[in-house]
């Protein structure tokens, strides 16, 4: 059987499953400091003093601030704009401002409560309207971190021309990726001056690179090892810069190992979430529905620093049409910055944002035009041939209405709707049941030219007992790379799955592929590692002069091919498909090499009292090209299905004077399992001609649909249209009570 | 001093009566099986059987453990000889970044062991106060009520 299209088991499985596997508390550091963060718990000030409690021992402790920064006092990322610590000013609650290490973990969260920072308030700009409108400027000199730009045809003059118009306004809220490891690092100075820095984390050369200019060390004195990860969704890519700096910041002042760990609420209230966002649509169309114009303004938060912000707005633009040809298009999106904790990477990166809003309006569009909303998704979805908002020509792997037909007919779509509006009907019943669908394109990879900057490399090593080892800083953390990776290498090498191993992402011992993120993983490191098989085995025939053939001739071939060497390897670098380009600054052209396609049903009942809602069934088909491991796949998509449920009706992040309220899973609320059914998956393989195997993105796509078709099932239960995300039992109650008001004075 | 059996193994305690059982068993004993992810009993990752008894070790001070028998994920299997339970999760894909999974699986031991319903409704009522981001409970009910059911 060949490994991939395979449901083997995972690499990482039997560790996981017995205690075994170390995620980063778990390693014991001798001699190491604990370190905690003092932080602001203004959301805009100037820092006038620092008062330490003289009854807490704080000749025990070891204290860093921003003066004791080697380097640069910046957390290098897109920009250089956010410190490492607070230097004199704050602009968001939770800033961090000092270090504390103390070889006592219980002592160490104690100082916490003996030291005192003195604020001096300036009022802070909290909210994206006050951003905009400019009521005070917090960043550059108009609080805009990027401005992006999409036009197609002359969406003005068709919208004057539609014979229909229909606008509607969006709203999504911040999300906490919830990943059940909080974030941890620990970092140490060798004998020899090098950095090292273990933890949990996603891009190790992130890291790497961050840590260069705050300790002004050379690429080769620095080095990131990754620790066994509990989850990312995003959560895990940028933030370790921050943490890794402020760890080895102490290790450097206290010249011991240090170990950072946050607990749940300074994890929940200081590290970044979803950007919160306000999408409106202007839609022209015609009489029975077809696509004329569609004018869109996107804004979102990206809080106080610039972070990731700018690309964070690059996918939302790219997909703010939704899968859909339309003829005139023009979108502005903007990013504003707010003095509120930084809003950062997480699955789906700003699709999720603006997909919720075109799906939504679709539902608007269908009971303005008195039509089914499938039937208008049908109208208009693309289809090879078709052309992007962009300009980029989809040339294959285009199942839109694939993955449509399958949930429709999955979901009986027709006959439950019919269903749904008797039961409705009828008094008597405890509740209102409806049927919502929503369809979504997910690019796969970095956006645009991306790809091109990162020059991933990957590949894989052998030694001369033919032992072969997967080189690739991709981390694993839950999404299943090693294994995936794992497989392509055995399939394309010829040899089972089970004799190939992966190496521990460490950059002192893997080449850089770039960051695990961005669904692009499987596609894109999976191919270099697709390349570097295939030169391997190249190498191996020539080296025994014939195709290997059973393990013990390839045994014999490794031996030879290694010669005097103990191992040789063989790596790949990224070239861009022939044919892709892309203009980065007016956004024109191939934004993604390929599009994931995916559809979400979702039958569900309100109660008529309470106004809860009970998810019935949840169904969803996606494209992801090729499954090379049918169960990873089929995990990635029932487990970002369950997020996106979790975003639409249940998590809700509380802010007061900018700081998270709600900083606990007790009343930050992630779905249980009894929370949601079996989210019943159906994988569909529309094969890329240029991934591996025809292997496409899954991770982030999963993440998009469930939000809009949970909220077009309370549209079709309830009659009542939430625009606003999460939807709330109170949120359903207000709308009721609104609703009821207007018949009343009709 | 506080004697209890951990794991099968005689352990005697002499620290304070208030520090909480999942420090004693990650800090004292090195037992880094048992996972911390709230600190206030609503995530589950720590859950540990004590006499047999899921629980939440972020809740239990030390004291009230003396003459008490502890079990966590340690004692389960190892990755060489996994447990049924274990080799269910291993071959269903119940585990993803597996921070979640020696709390869920010491659930699940406490659900097969009281002989608990096997459908599906019973096994989510079981698993109900462990939360998991990665697998949306898909694999982790289905590796369940493979392991109860006794099928491969």
């Amino acid at each position: 059987m060949r490994p991939v299209g395979e449901s083997a088991p995972r690499k990482d499985g039997p560790d996981k499953l017995c205690g075994a596997a170390r995620y980063i508390d778990d390693h014991p550091i001798p001699g190491a400091l604990f370190g905690v963060t003092v932080r602001s718990r203004s959301a805009s000030g100037r820092i006038k003093g620092v008062r330490f409690d003289p009854s807490f021992p704080w000749a025990e402790c070891v204290v860093a601030d921003a003066r004791d920064i080697p380097g640069k006092n910046a957390v290098h990322l897109l920009g250089d704009d956010q410190p490492l610590l607070a230097d004199g000013v704050v602009r968001h609650a939770f800033e961090p401002v000092l270090l504390v290490g103390h070889p006592d973990r219980a002592t160490a969260w104690r100082a916490l409560e003996n030291v005192t920072l003195e604020i001096e308030p300036i009022e802070p700009v909290l909210t994206m309207e006050d951003s905009v409108s400019r009521k005070r400027v917090i960043w550059g000199d108009d609080n805009v971190f990027k401005t992006i730009t999409i036009k197609k045809g002359d969406a003005a003059a068709a919208l004057a021309q539609a014979p229909v118009v229909v606008e509607g306004v969006y709203r999504v809220p911040h999300q906490e990726q919830a990943y059940i490891e909080n974030q941890g690092m620990s970092a140490w100075f060798e004998e020899d001056g090098t950095l090292v820095v273990m933890g949990s984390l996603q891009c190790p050369y992130y890291v790497h690179k961050a840590l260069q200019p705050i300790f002004a060390l050379p690429a080769e004195k620095v080095r990131v090892i990754h620790a066994v990860t509990g989850g990312g969704f995003g959560g895990k890519e940028e933030y370790p810069n921050m943490l890794g700096g402020h760890a080895a910041l102490l290790a450097l002042k206290a010249k011991r190992p240090v170990k950072m760990i946050y607990d749940r609420t300074e994890d929940m209230q200081a590290t970044t979430k979803r950007h919160p966002a306000v999408v409106r649509h202007r839609t022209g169309l015609t009489k029975d529905g077809r696509l004329l114009a569609q004018e869109i303004d996107i804004l979102m938060d990206g809080g106080a620093y610039m972070t990731l912000s700018p690309v964070v707005l690059s996918r939302g633009i790219l997909h703010a049409t939704g899968p859909y040809e339309c003829p005139n298009v023009s979108v502005l999106a903007r990013s504003v910055a707010t003095n509120t904790p930084p809003n950062g990477a997480f699955r789906g990166f700003g699709a999720p944002q603006t997909l919720f809003a075109a799906e939504m309006h679709w539902e608007k569009i269908a009971s303005v035009l008195g039509k089914d909303p499938v039937d208008l998704r049908r109208r208009n979805a693309v289809k090879v041939g078709s052309v992007l908002a962009t300009g980029q020509v989809l040339k294959e792997s285009v199942s839109a209405g694939k993955v449509l037909e399958t949930a429709v007919k999955r979901s009986n779509w027709t006959a439950a709707r019919r269903a749904h509006a008797r039961w409705n009907k009828d008094p008597g019943k405890p509740t209102w049941r409806g049927l919502g669908l929503s369809l979504v394109h997910h690019g796969a990879g970095f956006t645009g030219n991306g790809e091109v900057y990162l020059k991933s490399r990957a590949g894989l090593a052998i030694d001369r007992a033919g032992r072969v080892t997967v080189l690739a800083g991709s981390t694993e953390m839950g999404q299943g790379a090693s294994s995936t990776l794992a497989q392509i290498a055995a399939d394309a090498l010829g040899v089972p799955y089970g004799s190939v191993s992966v190496e521990r992402p460490d950059t002192a011992r893997v080449p850089d592929s770039g960051p695990t993120v961005a669904s692009r993983t499987t596609m894109v490191v999976g191919g270099l590692v697709r390349r570097a098989a295939s030169d391997l085995r190249t190498a191996l025939a020539k080296a025994a002069g014939r195709a290997p053939s059973g393990a013990p001739a390839f045994r014999r071939a490794a031996r030879k091919l290694c010669g005097a060497a103990s191992e040789r390897r063989f790596l790949a670098e990224y070239e861009r498909p022939a044919g892709l380009t892309f203009d980065d600054v007016n956004y024109v052209g191939d934004a993604y090499g390929s599009y994931g396609f995916a559809a979400c049903a979702v039958e569900l009942e309100v109660d008529r009292t309470t106004f809860e809602v009970r998810l019935l069934r949840v169904f969803t088909a996606q494209d992801v090209g090729k499954a090379v491991n049918p169960r990873v796949v089929e995990g990635q998509i029932a487990g970002g299905t369950v997020q996106g449920l979790g975003w639409a009706l249940l998590e809700q992040c509380v802010y007061k004077d900018g700081a998270l309220q709600n900083p606990r899973l007790t009343d930050y609320v992630i779905p249980t399992a009894l929370d949601v059914p079996d989210i019943e998956v159906a994988i569909v393989e529309d094969p890329y001609s240029c991934g591996p195997f025809g292997a496409k993105g899954v991770g982030e796509m999963p993440m998009d649909p469930p939000g809009p078709a949970v909220a077009a099932a309370v549209f079709n239960a309830t009659g009542l249209f939430l625009p606003t995300l999460p939807i709330l039992p109170e949120r359903i109650q207000e709308a009721a009570d609104e609703e009821a008001a207007r018949r009343a004075l009709k | 001093m506080i004697r209890l059996s951990v794991n099968g193994r005689r352990r005697a305690y002499a620290g304070p009566p208030f520090a909480r059982l999942i420090d004693a068993l990650r800090e004292d004993w090195g037992l880094t099986g048992t996972k911390e992810g709230c600190g206030e009993g609503e995530c589950g990752a720590c859950t540990v059987l004590i006499d047999g008894e899921p629980a939440n070790a972020c809740l239990v001070p030390m004291g009230q453990l003396d003459g008490a028998r502890v079990e966590t994920v340690e004692a389960l299997g190892t990755p060489e000889r996994l447990n049924r339970l274990q080799r269910a999760f291993a071959e269903k894909g119940g585990a993803q970044c597996g921070i979640c999974t020696p709390g869920m699986l010491m659930a699940a031991e406490a659900h097969r062991r009281a002989k608990g319903r096997k459908d599906r409704e019973g096994i989510c009522r079981a698993l109900s106060g462990n939360l998991c981001r990665c697998t949306g409970y898909k694999h982790i009910i289905e590796s369940v009520s493979a392991a109860l059911k006794g099928k491969k």
